[in-house]
């Protein structure tokens, strides 16, 4: 059962091969006899989700059900949950009892869906390796040695290790679809604007992006349904319809014209990964497509502007954290700035700080013109590049990481050697632009990913490319040894 | 771009964030590397091209001045770490 997609859940509850309350206890079950070993959740909801699943069998028995009613999913611990702790995997947040919901919680209450608990990710989403949590580091389920990437590493080690059948990530420079390459899972980045950022804690707001972390395509294309959409409570939402993203997924993919940056196969990137791209690309070709090779000159820029902007609309966004009016509080203070120094001081760790630090600096006095202004000038360069591309090709595909899952620890002493293993997936946050990963392969036992990249809000057109690479392959199938 | 501990101390003010004594010769060293990283910008020639907020290229959306949430400070305030007759309590600032 664990191995089911949501897709094929459905078509259980509907059928009433199981309930949802049989479903979400496998499930319950199954998170506290295995998650030891990865870590991955960091509050489970066993009551809400019991309470959700008797509700939802009710809806299904009463025969009003949509196609979401009853399946379980996790939400990544940045999304506030209502009376559930929502911690960002901070201290800073670790007293935290949402009042409210996320607009995407509320959506997916409203479909039906179990919540089975929030799961572990880097503090405040700033990382790619999950190991900035305050909750401890989580293990890949391939290897429990590595790291499942980040920020999101905690669904997508919950959805390789079949804790959960899908969960919500957030994505402000890949931390969506990193993580589900290194752990052979499905990811989707919408377009900028496209899943409501309200109550999804903030990072860099210009960046920040919800959504779907799948086994499949289609399971991508079924959560994408409930979490796309206008809202008046988020001020950078896309006021643009909403199709059905499961509509076309079947569409054969005759005439499809791919674009092969170039400056995606060189540089410093496994052979292992970059020949298994190319072999991906083979399949598409195979399926109809055509391939050509294009430029993105900026490509290697969009680290220093990404490690630029991100910082600084952090070190603004975080600025609320202040010890006053919720959240981490220091003993004792002896007066507002002992108060607001100290509760940031043993509030934030140290990756956040550093984010912080270098965001104040790049936006103080005298360093605005040289650091965030000129970052936002090579933003547009990385856009327009995109741009000029997409008027040539449907989709651009690459590797979605440089290199396979690195050792837990590895890379931690070295924030720089962190950001690089980012640099393909950065330019698609800079520039808006929705973009997938999904497996295609593996290295020493790791799996890797393969990105697909569209114009803005071609989601469906994404999602219909990597459907019809799923039902050509089965790299989407493996899961690590002993799941 | 080097940056010394007396930087990093003016930084940390200005973001009101404590930084340990002991660890401050480590950000300091951290923060270089950063900076040196993204100084790979300052090569590139950015004359006349406009700087971009938002992928999109969008406005702020506006609408009409009318209340639309309700009061909910109770709820809201359950969350705070000292509260008084629906006041955030902070140490003394006016002597």
């Amino acid at each position: 059962m664990f191995d089911k997609t949501l897709a094929e859940l459905a078509i259980g509850l509907k059928t009433g091969q199981f309930s949802s309350v049989e479903l979400t206890q496998a499930y319950l079950a199954r998170i506290k006899a295995e998650d030891d070993k990865y870590n991955s959740f960091i509050t489970v909801t066993d009551e809400l989700a019991l309470e959700q699943a008797a509700k939802a069998d009710a809806t299904i028995a009463a025969g009003d059900a949509g196609t979401f009613t009853g399946l379980p999913i996790a939400h990544k611990d940045i999304f506030c949950t209502q009376g559930v702790r929502t911690s960002c995997a901070s201290k800073m947040l670790d007293n935290f009892i949402s009042p409210y919901n996320a607009t995407i919680v509320d959506k997916f209450n409203q479909a039906g869906a179990v919540t089975l608990g929030k799961t572990n990710m880097d503090e405040f989403a700033m990382g790619s390796s999950n190991e900035s949590s305050f909750y401890g580091p989580c293990s890949n389920p391939w290897n429990t040695d590595c790291v499942p990437g980040g920020s999101s590493g905690g669904s997508a080690a919950a959805v390789s290790a079949q804790l959960t059948p899908a969960a919500t990530g957030s994505d402000t420079g890949g931390s969506i679809r990193q993580p589900a390459a290194l752990c052979g899972i499905t990811g989707l980045k919408p377009t900028y604007g496209r899943v409501s950022r309200y109550g999804m804690i903030a990072f860099a707001s210009s960046l920040d992006q919800g959504g779907p972390m799948t086994k499949t395509a289609e399971d991508a294309a079924i959560m994408l349904n409930v979490m796309a959409g206008f809202d008046q409570r988020d001020s950078t939402s896309a006021d643009r319809d909403v199709p059905d993203y499961t509509a076309e997924l079947n569409k054969p993919l005759e005439g499809l014209r791919i674009g092969l940056p170039k400056e995606f196969f060189s540089g410093d990137i496994n052979a292992d990964i970059a020949a298994q791209t190319q072999a991906a690309i083979k399949e598409f070709e195979k399926l109809g497509a055509t391939v050509k090779e294009v430029s993105l000159p900026n490509t290697a820029l969009s680290i220093p502007a990404y490690y630029i902007i991100a910082p600084a609309e952090a070190s603004s966004n975080l600025s609320r954290f202040d010890g006053v009016r919720y959240g981490y509080r220091c003993e004792n203070p002896t007066d507002l700035e002992d108060l607001y120094k100290r509760s940031r001081g043993e509030g934030f760790g140290p990756e956040v700080k550093r984010r912080i630090l270098v965001g104040a600096y790049a936006l103080s006095e005298g360093f605005y013109d040289a650091y965030y202004n000129k970052a936002q000038q090579i933003r547009r360069l990385i856009r327009d590049d995109f741009s000029k591309v997409l008027s040539e090709v449907d989709v651009i595909m690459g590797p979605t990481t440089p290199h396979p899952a690195f050792k837990i620890g590895e890379k931690s002493s070295d924030p720089v050697a962190m950001y690089m293993e980012d640099v393909f997936t950065l330019s698609l946050n800079l520039a808006g632009l929705p973009g997938m990963s999904i497996p295609c392969g593996t290295v020493d036992g790791l799996p890797t990913g393969l990105q697909i990249i569209g114009d803005y809000f071609a989601e469906q057109k994404l999602l219909n490319v990597a459907h019809q690479f799923q039902l050509a392959t089965d790299w989407h199938k493996q899961s690590p040894q002993g799941i | 771009m080097s940056l010394d501990r007396t930087d990093v101390d003016k930084i940390a003010h200005l973001a009101r964030l404590q930084i340990e004594e002991q660890d401050a010769p480590e950000y300091a060293q951290n923060l270089s590397n950063i900076l040196d990283l993204v100084d790979q910008m300052q090569a590139v020639d950015t004359t006349d091209v406009l700087p971009m907020a938002h992928p999109l290229d969008a406005v702020q959306r506006l609408r009409s001045d009318n209340v639309t949430e309700d009061n909910q400070r109770e709820l809201l305030q359950s969350v705070a770490p000292a509260v008084e007759n629906g006041l955030f309590l902070v140490p003394k600032v006016i002597e």
